[in-house]
């Protein structure tokens, strides 16, 4: 699902996080939808992707149980055939999207947020928030911070704000502290995804619970 | 081919053309299988090897090679688990089931697109996602190759070349650079993670990695 055009691109910090495996679900669903979008942030991603493997080659300190090799050949024994991908099914949105949203516009279970704007929470963990945003020409976004990390993707149609024009496969990444307010452009309906960070109070708790096991 | 594409400023994004992605679609399939045959450390740089020892796990179903693998990668990826916090037997565990993927999934390694080292990492970082983060891996639509891709010979010696340099580009860099990438990707930890964990700046966190990653552009070009 190649989209020509796209101006606005993911951040190294995104990219970087969601490369070594540290982004959060919601926020990966975006990464992952915009690359199948993007060819110059698929390139990007590959060089981030490349640093890990850089970095895994450096790392020597570390031996392994005796019998681990035996017990892979056991465990490759046990493992039936890895199945042959399926085929590609037509779909409204990027592929990472569909396996959470389903594969059409027309059979998304919105929830009227009123004005005409509409959104359907989809599920992931709970470190961060992803949503779909329906959006009539003409009004405006629902303002959805929490003053942390936003990140809008524009599935179909165009919003503007203030300074900028975002369109199909285009990102923005906002801190939550701008004020803003984008309105769906050019005479039709406005679908994006938006993720936000989790409140700050869940963040603390699981940053408390991996501190213990990080030693720095 | 693209190591280092780690270009920051919007005007190097328009400039950018995806050029790996456009050389990697002329699909000349000639490769010379008795090149094949005989893998040896001595004649050959590291990157090549073990691109060739997967070939050999994948066309010849060899244990053999598999075990060079194995033996290579299988402790790297048990450092890299545990930097992410699991525990010894846990760690164990799912490097042999990594280590099981990379043999059943051997047919998907193209080495004109990632060198082994980076496709193992792959692996390995879905696994710690599944197994300590327990959340999907949304992942990005495949590029349509086809089956019958094989990897062009001149795209699979430039990737090697740039992964060399990449290699010894990281070896380079200031200790607290490389650390701090380090810790980037192998703690399961955002920047933010970082800085309250380290006490240091979230700004200080930020800057250090983008100095380290300048560097290493820097080396690449």
């Amino acid at each position: 699902m190649m989209t020509k055009n796209i101006k606005h691109h993911l951040s190294d910090d995104l990219l970087m996080a969601y490369a070594s495996g540290n982004l959060a679900e919601g926020f990966s669903i975006a990464v992952a939808a915009h690359v199948s979008m993007c060819d110059h942030c698929r390139s990007r991603l590959e060089s981030y992707d490349a640093l890990g493997g850089a970095l895994l080659e450096r790392d020597t300190n570390i031996t392994v149980d005796q019998n681990a090799f035996s017990k892979t050949l056991k465990r490759i024994k046990m493992t039936p055939k890895v199945p042959q991908p399926k085929e590609k099914l037509h779909s409204d949105f990027p592929d990472p999207l569909s396996g959470y949203v389903g594969r059409r516009i027309a059979e998304i279970k919105w929830q009227p947020l009123g004005m005409g704007v509409k959104q359907a929470v989809l599920e992931t963990s709970e470190d961060a928030t992803a949503r779909l945003l329906y959006i009539p020409a003409g009004a405006q976004m629902p303002d959805h911070s929490h003053r942390g990390l936003e990140l809008t993707l524009v599935l179909d149609g165009a919003f503007a704000d203030e300074n900028d024009y975002f369109t199909k496969g285009d990102v923005e990444i906002a801190d939550g502290s701008t004020n803003h307010t984008p309105i769906a452009m050019d005479g039709k309906p406005c679908i994006c995804l938006a993720v936000t960070e989790a409140p700050l109070r869940f963040r603390k708790m699981f940053h408390r619970l991996i501190q213990p096991l990080m030693r720095i | 081919m693209n190591c280092m594409n780690l270009q920051i400023d919007q005007t190097t994004y328009r400039n950018a053309s995806p050029s790996r992605v456009v050389s990697v679609i002329k699909d000349k399939r000639a490769r010379p299988n008795d090149e094949y045959q005989s893998v040896t450390s001595e004649n050959t740089n590291d990157g090549a090897r073990w691109a060739k020892e997967l070939d050999l796990v994948h066309r010849n179903k060899s244990t053999e090679a598999f075990e060079r693998v194995f033996n290579h990668f299988a402790p790297k990826v048990k450092g890299f688990l545990m930097k992410s916090g699991t525990d010894n037997a846990m760690a164990e565990e799912c490097v042999q089931e990594v280590m099981a993927t990379v043999w059943h999934k051997a047919h998907l390694f193209d080495p004109s697109r990632a060198s082994a080292a980076t496709w193992i990492f792959t692996i390995a970082r879905n696994k710690k996602i599944d197994a300590l983060r327990k959340q999907k891996r949304p992942e990005p639509e495949e590029l349509g190759w086809g089956p019958e891709h094989e990897p062009d010979q001149e795209d699979v010696v430039g990737l090697q070349q740039e992964t060399e340099r990449l290699g010894q580009a990281i070896a380079n860099l200031p200790t607290k650079q490389r650390q701090l990438l380090e810790r980037a990707y192998f703690s399961d930890m955002s920047h933010s993670e970082i800085a309250a964990a380290t006490g240091l700046p979230l700004g200080t966190i930020k800057s250090r990695i983008r100095l380290a990653l300048d560097r290493l552009r820097h080396a690449m070009k």
